[in-house]
């Protein structure tokens, strides 16, 4: 589904990102591990089609960036940290906007699916700014899946969420995940993503350093092979 | 607040109609179909306009902003009767001028800052979809804040503005100044200086249509026929048209990462 | 790329230093006194050389401007800088010089005329140039907003000398008689004084490409330096 080889990305004089190779097959959960700086939102932006390599193939559902790339983005659901909502617009009228960008005719009754998925049904006619973080970002979920998209990238979902939010995200995520699509998932947070994943890629200094499935990981294992990886 | 239950258990999201959402994408080439292409367009405009009716953040800055300076002016140049026709058009100029940037410079700040521009950037249309329609609503911003202050100078000042000549000529500078400023200002909202940036930006490259606008405006309230302004309105259509195209063209290359 | 300076432009830079002596001193002392001005039309020769270096610049950022979003090389975004540096000083020049040259024409500094002011407009579009490249810290943006705020700022200038130009012709009534190559000063230009302003212009075209190619290595140097310097770091 998701191809990288020789991912380079420089700033300038600064490279960034030394020379990714990454794999995603159809339906695997992959959480993306790396401490601060590593270049995850940079990596992640590079598969969003929102920035471009430098050097390196990238190939999403077949089809290739940057030249490929309004392909690429209608099989492809966003969520970063960044709620991407319009505050003095409704839920109901920012999901329409997004249907309407995505070329989504008949989104009555999708637009009604997708707030009862995450929710937020009662919520439909409040305006987004007045809903708390938590609720943003489950209509910011309800946003990348409106258009029934294969891959999804997530950058931090969890940043700013408390316990309660962050377990309602947890159901979120697990019934997208559940329906089949592929997720890459950066994150901080060690606990949830052994909790949602099936795959660890761990991101330092500029290359995957190591990559396991939860298979082959047990599971009080995850710490130690993420320190390993970072430490090697 | 009791928290509704997310409804894992049953089966989430019938599956799209092949023609919708990715399939939409897919089958036109790149997303290019024009149907799509115009709707995006009117889908940010419809989105900008909506949103500005429920805050009137934009509006009512540009409106007290234009009415402020109009005062000042009023104050600065102390003119009796006679002379203040002849600056008439030259103070509302200015203040169009100056009030636009502060609607230029929120409207992209609004994207940008909850990451929405992000959102349009992902969208599978074509870039210059975005281009038109912020260009559009921010036009309308800008014709809806003229459409109040023309009226209040009228009484203030004992002048009669609506002329059709006086309109067109209003109508031609704000499209050609929308056309720049949208461009400018998508650049600028991605500097660290930002809203300081952008009247440094924009000034100098909109003198043309200032000059001639002014000329225009000069000669329709002094009552001499349409034929001198003609000029003039050739040079804002000429204009327009010249940087309506530069811009849109360069949008694409504002947006890369 | 050489580190020492390549002997063709030491070679350029030393006969650039001599056309300016050259021009400097016919402008003084060979050329024939004007009639009408006297002693200060001397300085019009070097006034309308920069001014016409300051055009040469001008001219010359709008093609790698294009090249560079075309192609991404950072080298014509180098170029382009160095065009736009070189003309933003010359222009400049060619203002002052003209103030000093006017002064007793016009007995005024300045005068909204369609040259002067449009010089002083690019001026000001130079400064915001540099205004937006200084408030970016990502390399690759800076040079994709350099170049299209060089190409958006090149289309408007043109409508802009024209604009103000109608005015002129339009609302201000002629004062001193129009002619050509003085706008509204009267001057009687002897053939003398048209070969010596050929020269100085040829003169300061060589000028230009000296100070041009100098400033382009400058900028190819800079750039090495940054990149050593990341190495060293890193």
């Amino acid at each position: 589904m998701i191809s990288v080889k020789k991912l380079v990305k420089r700033f300038g004089l600064k490279t960034v990102l030394r020379s990714v190779d990454f794999e995603v097959r159809p339906g695997e959960f992959v959480a993306l591990l790396g401490p601060n700086g590593a270049g995850k939102t940079t990596f992640l932006r590079i598969l969003a089609s929102l920035s471009r390599p430098s050097l390196g193939e990238v190939t999403i559902a077949g089809y290739r960036l940057p030249h490929e790339a309004a392909q690429v983005r209608s099989t492809l659901g966003v969520v970063s940290h960044l709620p991407l909502l319009y505050g003095d617009l409704s839920a109901e009228e920012n999901l329409r906007f997004y249907a309407r960008m995505y070329g989504i005719t008949n989104y009555r009754l999708r637009i009604t699916e997708i707030l009862e998925m995450v929710g937020l049904e009662t919520r439909r006619r409040d305006l987004v700014r007045t809903f708390s973080r938590g609720m943003q970002q489950r209509l910011a979920i309800g946003r990348a899946v409106l258009h029934d998209p294969d891959v999804m990238l997530f950058d931090e979902p969890y940043t700013g969420l408390d316990q309660d939010a962050s377990s309602m995200l947890d159901d979120v995520l697990k019934a997208v995940a559940a329906q089949g699509r592929t997720v890459v998932m950066t994150s901080h947070d060690l606990a949830r993503a052994e909790d949602l994943a099936t795959r660890f890629d761990v991101l330092s200094r500029g290359v995957i350093a190591a990559s396991a499935t939860s298979r082959q990981l047990k599971k009080s294992n995850l710490l130690t092979f993420y320190k390993q990886a970072l430490a090697g | 607040m009791a928290v509704k239950p997310i409804r894992t258990n049953r089966r989430l999201l019938s599956p799209l109609p092949s023609s919708e959402g990715k399939g939409a994408g897919l089958t036109a080439v790149g997303g290019r179909s024009s149907n799509n292409f115009i709707k995006a367009i009117s889908a940010i405009v419809w989105k900008d306009l909506r949103a500005e009716v429920r805050s009137f953040e934009l509006v009512s800055a540009m409106l007290v902003f234009s009415l402020l300076v109009i005062l000042i002016f009023n104050f600065a140049l102390e003119l009796d009767i006679k002379t203040r026709q002849s600056v008439t058009a030259g103070v509302l100029w200015a203040t169009f001028a100056f009030a636009g940037t502060l609607g230029l410079n929120r409207s992209m700040a609004i994207e940008k800052d909850r990451g929405c521009l992000d959102g349009l950037l992902l969208a599978p249309v074509d870039r210059s979809a975005i281009y038109f329609g912020k260009a559009i609503s921010n036009l309308a911003f800008m014709l809806i804040v003229e459409a109040i202050v023309l009226p209040v100078y009228s009484i203030l000042y004992n002048i009669n503005l609506f002329q059709p000549g006086l309109l067109m000529v209003i109508l031609l500078g704000s499209i050609g100044y929308s056309a720049v400023g949208t461009l400018l200002s998508a650049m600028s909202v991605q500097t660290r200086t930002r809203d300081i940036l952008l009247p440094i930006l924009l000034l100098p490259v909109v003198l043309p249509l200032i000059i001639a606008a002014v000329q225009a405006s000069n000669t329709i309230l002094a009552g001499d026929d349409f034929n001198s302004i003609k000029h003039w309105l050739n040079t804002l259509i000429a204009y327009d048209v010249i940087l309506t195209a530069v811009a849109f063209i360069l949008f694409d290359y504002i947006l890369e990462d | 790329m050489q580190q020492n300076k390549p002997l063709a432009l030491r070679i350029l830079d030393g006969i650039s230093i001599l056309l300016i002596g050259i021009t400097t001193y016919l402008a003084l002392f060979v050329a024939p006194t004007e009639v009408t001005m006297g002693a200060v039309q001397r300085v019009f020769y070097i006034h309308v050389s920069t001014a016409w270096v300051g055009m040469l610049g001008f001219i010359a950022a709008v093609i790698p401007s294009i090249i560079y979003l075309r192609t991404k090389d950072m080298k014509w975004d180098r170029i382009e800088v160095a065009a736009v540096e070189i003309s933003s000083v010359f222009f400049f020049l060619a203002i002052v010089l003209g103030s000093i040259w006017a002064r007793p024409a016009w007995n005024a500094w300045w005068k909204w005329e369609a040259r002067l002011t449009t010089a002083a407009i690019a001026e000001l579009l130079y400064f915001a140039y540099f205004m937006l490249r200084a408030g970016i810290d990502h390399p690759e943006r800076r040079a994709n907003f350099g170049a299209v705020y060089a190409l958006i700022a090149s289309v408007s200038i043109p409508i802009t000398f024209m604009s103000i130009r109608w005015v002129d012709r339009t609302l201000h009534p002629v004062v001193f008689g129009v002619s050509k190559a003085t706008s509204e000063i009267e001057m009687a230009m002897t053939f003398d004084m048209v070969k010596i302003l050929l020269f100085a212009i040829f003169a300061f075209s060589i000028v230009f490409i000296d100070l041009f190619w100098n400033r382009i290595r400058l900028g190819d140097l800079q750039d090495k330096v940054e990149q050593l310097k990341l190495k060293v770091t890193s």
